[in-house]
């Protein structure tokens, strides 16, 4: 049953929830992905700034990581001011960044040497709230640390986002323990379009909500960022999904 | 003759010997007169250049040496015979011939460096009495007299006196002797006085009772800053780096050096960034002085935040910026700059944090993966020569088919850095497997001629 429709006791209810967590709305503001079928699914329109935000990547990007940082990166390039990155590995590779629209001059890069540091850096630069986005790539998040980030990053209203990377595959299911976080999302490589002569198109992933406090979750298929960090429908996607969309909408009434 | 350079040894001179005998043996001998007191000047000035740049605890170690007390400063530096190397690189760079070497005492450590450093040596830990027993008795720092005694009597070699029973050599010799070859064996401790010239800013405080704790230390340290702020403010100049020197009970000092990336002189940002290595400090049986020290200091002009009403403060970062530099090491802490270079492991280089920003990023002709992998990965593939992509690849065990690609960009070698790249190429494709993951795959080599490369396929980067 979709709660599309306004349910004053429903929202009385939210609103409470939201009192009781020190979360009002009203002051928080919403970085929306301008993906109209994406959303109008996150609450608030979009993502919520000032909170900590989870991302990792599906299959063997667990591991990598490739598309979780431009996807994160994208979400950074779209807000001003600079971005902290704290890794363990120095793997990342800056004209890639910059391919998302995320350039060189706005990343500062912390090489900590293992994920508690990683992580009281990322909390440091949550604190500090001079920056934008404070992006850390971690294998472990605890419920408690989390809950530290999260405090910490709206006390200052900059966003964090748990970049989670692990050493190996089997290590990903991880993903599935409570953290504090406000939204978890997975990002999954798809094949891309074909395209009429050789050579390769606009990458395109699966980009999966798995989890979002007072949201529901959505899978959608997107294609990569771009120069200046948006996500776009794909062409055949956009007509397919009208076209599902009106088949189960005629399935629900 | 109190110094002569290598080619005046060469000749047949040497120290010591009176100057008309050096004239007579070397017509044309260049002359110049000895000048102690601006030798000693010069000592002090590398001191502190020393100082500033390698550990908080140095000393002029007269007439011609510097002692430097390395405890904690070394792993700074990526250990000891790398802080060693560099050091001596820097010193031959700016017309300084030296030779240095680490040991487990003051004395060890200058009997080595004038004995055995070529134009380094670290003793290894447990190997002080063999690395010294070789060394002649004039390494060990002793009085004129008293060598030439020695040598009367038949010792040439520190392994002679090791061994030989102390109260006869004190009695002839007075407890000069024995006293030097304790300190040289760690047997008894030699405190090192570190300089400290009259233009750094230092204040101190000694207390009437030993303090250990580390809250009580943490007081003293927020005090001692608000005092040094004053001066500073005073001087009109902010602290670049900080070197807080706790004595010990024992006579041990104990060090903790703080880095800014700009000049700074708030004390409660500096009192926050020496509290926060306080677990760094051993404190024994208790510290008796607490000294604080700008040692780097650099002038600090009050600044306008914001120059108009419309304009966007911008935020300072200097202090993160401080804290994880602090935290994690100055070196971890960089931004990404562009450099100007096809080569994808020289287009990034590695900047300070807070420097100017660059303007301009890197070409986008070509997608770039958000990985990089610190070395190419070798794979197995199957491709048609000269100019096709692969038809698979097989990288870490895992064989892919690869569905679209897109290639081959080709890179030269840069002939200016290596006589091996002159002719060498490599191809780059971006490939796609059936699951939709994206790889940067090269092959060394341009699929024609061998001597471009081995033909091999490397797997470099993977796309997001």
């Amino acid at each position: 049953m979709p709660a599309r429709p306004a349910q004053p006791a429903i929202a009385a209810l939210r609103a409470q929830i939201a009192a009781l967590e020190g979360e009002s709305s009203r002051n928080r503001a919403f970085l929306p992905f301008d993906v109209p079928e994406l959303d109008a699914r996150l609450p608030g329109g979009g993502l919520a700034l000032g909170c900590l935000h989870e991302v990792a990547g599906g299959g063997s990007g667990a591991v990598d990581g490739a598309a979780a940082s431009c996807f994160a990166a994208g979400i950074a390039a779209r807000l001003p001011g600079q971005v902290l990155w704290c890794v363990t590995q120095a793997d990342l590779f800056a004209p890639g960044l910059e391919q998302a629209g995320l350039g060189p001059d706005r990343v500062i890069v912390v090489e900590a040497g293992d994920d508690v540091s990683v992580l009281a850096c990322m909390e440091e630069g949550l604190r500090h709230g001079g920056l934008a986005v404070v992006v850390a790539e971690v294998a472990r998040l605890s419920m408690t640390v989390s809950r530290r980030l999260h405090l910490a990053a709206k006390e200052s209203g900059t966003t964090g986002i748990a970049l989670r990377r692990w050493r190996r595959e089997q290590d990903a299911f991880d993903f599935g323990q409570p953290t504090a976080a406000m939204t978890r999302w997975r990002i999954s490589v798809l094949p891309s379009a074909s395209l009429p002569v050789p050579g390769i198109s606009r990458a395109r992933w699966l980009v999966e909500l798995i989890r979002a406090r007072a949201g529901e979750s959505v899978d959608i298929e997107l294609e990569a960022c771009d120069g200046t960090g948006h996500l776009r429908l794909p062409a055949d996607v956009a007509d397919r999904s009208a076209a599902a969309a009106g088949g189960r909408r005629s399935a629900v009434s | 003759m109190t110094a002569a350079c290598s080619a005046a040894l060469q000749l047949g001179l040497s120290i010591g010997m009176p100057v008309s005998k050096a004239q007579a043996m070397v017509p044309g001998l260049q002359v110049l007169q000895a000048d102690p007191s601006a030798d000693a000047a010069s000592l002090e000035r590398l001191a502190l250049w020393v100082l500033q740049r390698i550990s908080p605890v140095v000393a002029v170690d007269a007439p011609d040496g510097l002692v430097i007390d390395s405890t904690g400063a070394d792993h700074l530096h990526g250990g000891e015979e790398a802080m060693l190397e560099a050091l001596i690189g820097r010193l031959t760079m700016s017309g300084v011939t030296a030779r240095a070497a680490i040991s487990d005492s003051w004395g060890a450590a200058h009997a080595l460096a004038r004995h055995v450093a070529e134009p380094i040596h670290v003793q290894e830990a447990g190997t002080l009495e063999d690395c010294l027993a070789p060394l002649p008795l004039s390494a060990l720092r002793l009085p004129p007299a008293t060598l030439s005694g020695l040598h009367g009597l038949g010792f040439r070699r520190i392994g002679d006196l090791l061994h030989q029973p102390r109260a006869p050599l004190t009695r002839r010799f007075g407890p000069e002797l024995c006293r030097r070859l304790d300190q040289a064996l760690c047997r008894t401790s030699e405190p090192i006085e570190p300089l400290r010239p009259a233009e750094v800013v230092e204040v101190r405080r000694s207390f009437a009772e030993p303090i250990a704790a580390a809250e009580t230390i943490a007081r003293y340290i927020g005090k001692l800053t608000a005092r040094l702020c004053e001066e500073l403010e005073e001087r009109g100049v902010g602290a670049r780096r900080l070197d807080l020197l706790a004595w010990r009970v024992d006579a041990q000092i104990q060090t903790l050096r703080v880095g800014l990336a700009r000049p700074q002189r708030d004390p409660k940002r500096l009192t926050r960034l020496l509290c926060e290595k306080i677990e760094t400090i051993s404190p024994g049986f208790g510290i008796e002085i607490l000294s604080l020290t700008a040692v780097m200091t650099e002038p600090l002009e009050a600044r306008q935040t914001a120059s108009s009403l419309l304009e966007e403060p911008v935020a300072d970062i200097s202090g993160l910026v401080d804290v994880l530099a602090n935290r994690v090491g100055a070196r971890a802490v960089y931004r990404f700059a562009p450099v100007a270079s096809d080569v994808p492991e020289r287009a990034v280089a590695r900047i300070a944090p807070l420097s100017e920003p660059v303007g301009f990023g890197w070409p986008d002709h070509w997608p770039r993966p958000t990985r990089l992998l610190p070395r190419p990965e070798p794979i197995e593939t199957m491709a048609l020569l000269p100019d096709q992509p692969p038809v698979w690849i097989s990288w870490r065990g895992i064989r892919r088919r690869v569905r679209r690609a897109d290639g081959p960009e080709r890179v030269f070698g840069e002939w200016w850095k290596r006589d091996a790249e002159t002719v060498s190429v490599r191809d780059y494709f971006c490939v796609e497997d059936d699951g939709g993951e994206r790889f940067w795959v090269f092959r060394a080599g341009d699929g024609e001629n061998s001597q471009t490369g081995s033909h091999r396929w490397f797997l470099h980067g993977i796309f997001g």
